[in-house]
């Protein structure tokens, strides 16, 4: 049995940053505030005073310009962790990031390498507003090149981030701005999860929830009290959106004859929508009813708390809706 | 040759006491460049070629005269406007020539063509199709080779238009900040496709940006290969110091439109044009050798015949290369130890 011991999420990416930085001097890490401050959301805590300036470093707020940097360090044998501190701006890097990073591999017919990893937030919650609450994870999905990952749990967050930094290709590492401060359970001592893998977080036999990021945990709680009105819900968590793993997804809405999915982005566009266009093939003749959607509406994110909670995708919506399914 | 540098530095030579072979190299290099791009022209015409090609010609000096001072262990980033730097890097021409057609023997099995040709072998990086997009990978490669304790530099090119980004911006100011050795190659032929750098830019003498970098700035005469190689031999060795990066401006001119396919008429006096004809680069340096007694013109000659058959192998080779079949599209997305590459990864 594995031990175990509680940490926070922030704790737990830390955690994976010194590792794998202490296991191999190439990789560094750099972006806004993950110096002397240990970084905006506490994920780099005591790595300046470890590893020193070089290989922590603090950028200027040029975001466009440190990604692409970053790609720089790649291709000559680095490999580098951006933080980039809200995934609203990605979009500064977004020409390094998805037309440089995702196509120098491919344009240049395989010559090139490109072991990095992009990390950055998203969530909506903390009376952002509309620039910094954005969870834009389908737009790194929509363009090939980049792997996509969501961890919802520290565990996984730890796991997968461990996996991210040993790839060889570029890696957009997403975390859920409302985890950091929350405490969990991780495995003692060092342990890796694998890309392409997703998790059956309780298993059910009467409907299939597909959920991303941190709502897969809300969807847990959902389904424990969604037993108690007697519908048994199965929770898978995607945890990488590229590659995604159909296999297990499939099995499960083949037993439950139903899905149902939820994201907190966006909902026109939204990454489910395009998961579920990809499975149809394989589970149309088994769905008794049509597959449903729960994500953020279509609307950029208000301050007033009063406005932004009842946006967000949460454990008592998908409690409601999920209901509805079996009422009518 | 740095012994040699000091010996002639005051004596009133024009050619900096370069060793004859050196010389003879970058003539032969420039004439290289300008024969691939007339083949380039050629091939188009023979509807062989699909796309953009954008061409060097008249801008020779600068990729030769920057590139004698790159070794082996050096990086350099390209633009859109990149085989000049391929070839004065010592690129394959047959490679090239193969990938500008499409075929699989190109550099790039025909996924980057003309505009991303890439030869990491010999430290191009990529050849970067949006303007301004390779100033911070050349930046981030400058980082590396001090995080990594080598005497390495990193070489951006890139062209006026660009300097008019904001990765100009931020990747200089990264650089100076942490004393990179970079090295930013402003390639400042004046338009960027039909726009004059004058009429969109406050003041057109980027080198003057380096002041506020607190960097050295530097303005030459782009078609002048010998200063170009001058100037950037001192900031390579600033670069190696560790005294971080410099930024040279090498006023120049495109003899062509911004791609074949644009006459490059309506938005330039045909006379500024002729006027920088005059000056070509290729012609300037031939005029310097044979004036300054350095090589009798049959060398010279036996040199453009030399480029002239490496050009036309190339084109041959190029030709005779099959085209990648279609299932080729679908590779090289991702790196996988197992050399498979699934799209949908």
């Amino acid at each position: 049995m594995t031990k175990l011991k509680k940490v926070t999420y922030s704790q737990a990416i830390c955690e994976a940053i010194d590792e794998e930085m202490a296991r191999d001097k190439n990789v560094l890490i750099l972006g806004e505030d993950v110096g002397i401050l240990g970084g905006n959301f506490k994920t780099a805590v005591g790595l300046y005073e470890k590893y020193g300036d070089l290989r922590v470093k603090d950028t200027p707020i040029s975001e466009n310009g440190f990604m692409g940097m970053s790609l720089g360090m790649a291709l000559t044998g680095l490999r580098p962790i951006i933080e980039i501190m809200f995934s609203d701006f990605l979009l500064l890097a977004s020409d390094q990031l998805l037309n440089q990073i995702a196509k120098i591999r491919y344009m240049s017919g395989g010559q090139a390498k490109v072991p990095l990893v992009v990390r950055t937030t998203i969530g909506a919650g903390r009376s952002s507003a509309a620039q910094h609450s954005q969870s834009l994870h389908a737009i790194m999905c929509h363009v090939p090149g980049l792997k996509v990952v969501v961890p919802s749990s520290a565990a996984d967050a730890k796991g997968l981030l461990k996996t991210a930094i040993r790839e060889d290709n570029p890696v957009v590492f997403i975390e859920h701005k409302m985890e950091y401060n929350n405490e969990y359970e991780i495995p003692e001592g060092e342990y890796t999860i694998p890309f392409g893998k997703a998790n059956v977080l309780r298993e059910g036999k009467d409907i299939t929830v597909i959920a991303t990021s941190n709502l897969a945990l809300k969807a847990v709680k959902a389904a424990e009290e969604l037993a108690k009105e007697g519908i048994d819900v199965e929770v898978i968590d995607p945890r990488t959106l590229v590659p995604l793993d159909r296999e297990t997804m499939i099995t499960s809405i083949k037993k439950t004859g139903r899905v149902f999915f939820a994201d907190e982005g966006y909902e026109r566009c939204n990454v489910v929508a395009e998961i579920m266009m990809d499975l149809m093939p394989d589970i149309f003749y088994y769905l008794d009813n049509p597959p449903e959607r729960l994500c953020l509406p279509n609307i950029p994110l208000p301050f007033s708390p009063a406005l932004e909670f009842p946006l967000i995708p949460d454990q008592e919506k998908l409690c409601k809706r999920i209901k509805k399914i079996f009422k009518d | 040759m740095n012994k040699k540098m000091t010996k002639n530095k005051f004596k009133p030579i024009k050619t900096y006491g370069i060793e004859k072979d050196r010389l003879l190299k970058m003539y032969f290099d420039m004439l290289k460049i300008r024969d691939f791009e007339n083949a380039i022209t050629d091939v188009y015409s023979r509807g062989l070629m699909n796309g953009l090609a954008h061409l060097y010609i008249g801008e020779e000096a600068i990729a030769v005269g920057v590139c004698a001072n790159i070794t082996s262990r050096d990086y350099a980033v390209s633009t859109h406007r990149g085989h000049g730097h391929l070839i004065a890097q010592g690129a394959d021409l047959d490679k090239m020539m193969a990938e500008v057609l499409g075929r699989k023997d190109g550099y790039c099995k025909g996924k980057g063509g003309s505009m991303h040709i890439m030869d990491a072998s010999k430290g191009i990086l990529g050849a970067i199709g949006i303007v301004g997009a390779g100033i911070p990978i050349a930046t981030g490669v400058a980082y590396s080779a001090k995080y990594r304790g080598t005497d390495q530099v990193s070489v951006s090119f890139f062209g006026d238009a660009a300097s008019n980004q904001g990765t100009f911006h931020e990747s200089i100011n990264m650089a100076a900040a942490w004393k990179l050795p970079a090295v930013y190659i402003c390639e400042n032929n004046l338009f960027g496709i039909s726009v004059d750098l004058r009429k969109v830019t406050g003041n057109p003498n980027i080198a003057d940006r380096a002041v506020g970098y607190g960097i050295p700035g530097v303005s030459v005469d782009g078609n002048d290969i010998l200063e170009v190689y001058r100037v950037t031999q001192e900031a390579f060795a600033r670069a190696r110091k560790g005294e971080g990066p410099t930024l040279i401006e090498c006023k120049t001119y495109r003899q062509k439109g911004h791609h074949i396919g644009d006459p490059g008429k309506v938005y330039r006096l045909k006379k500024e044009l002729e006027a920088w004809k005059k000056r070509d680069p290729i012609k300037t340096l031939k005029n310097r050798l044979i004036e300054e007694k350095i090589v009798k013109e049959e060398e010279l000659i036996y040199l453009e015949e030399e480029a002239k058959k490496l050009v036309k192998a190339a084109v041959q080779f190029a030709e005779d290369s099959p085209y990648p079949e279609p299932e080729e599209a679908l590779e090289d997305l991702f790196y996988t130890n197992r050399r498979r590459n699934k799209v949908n990864d």
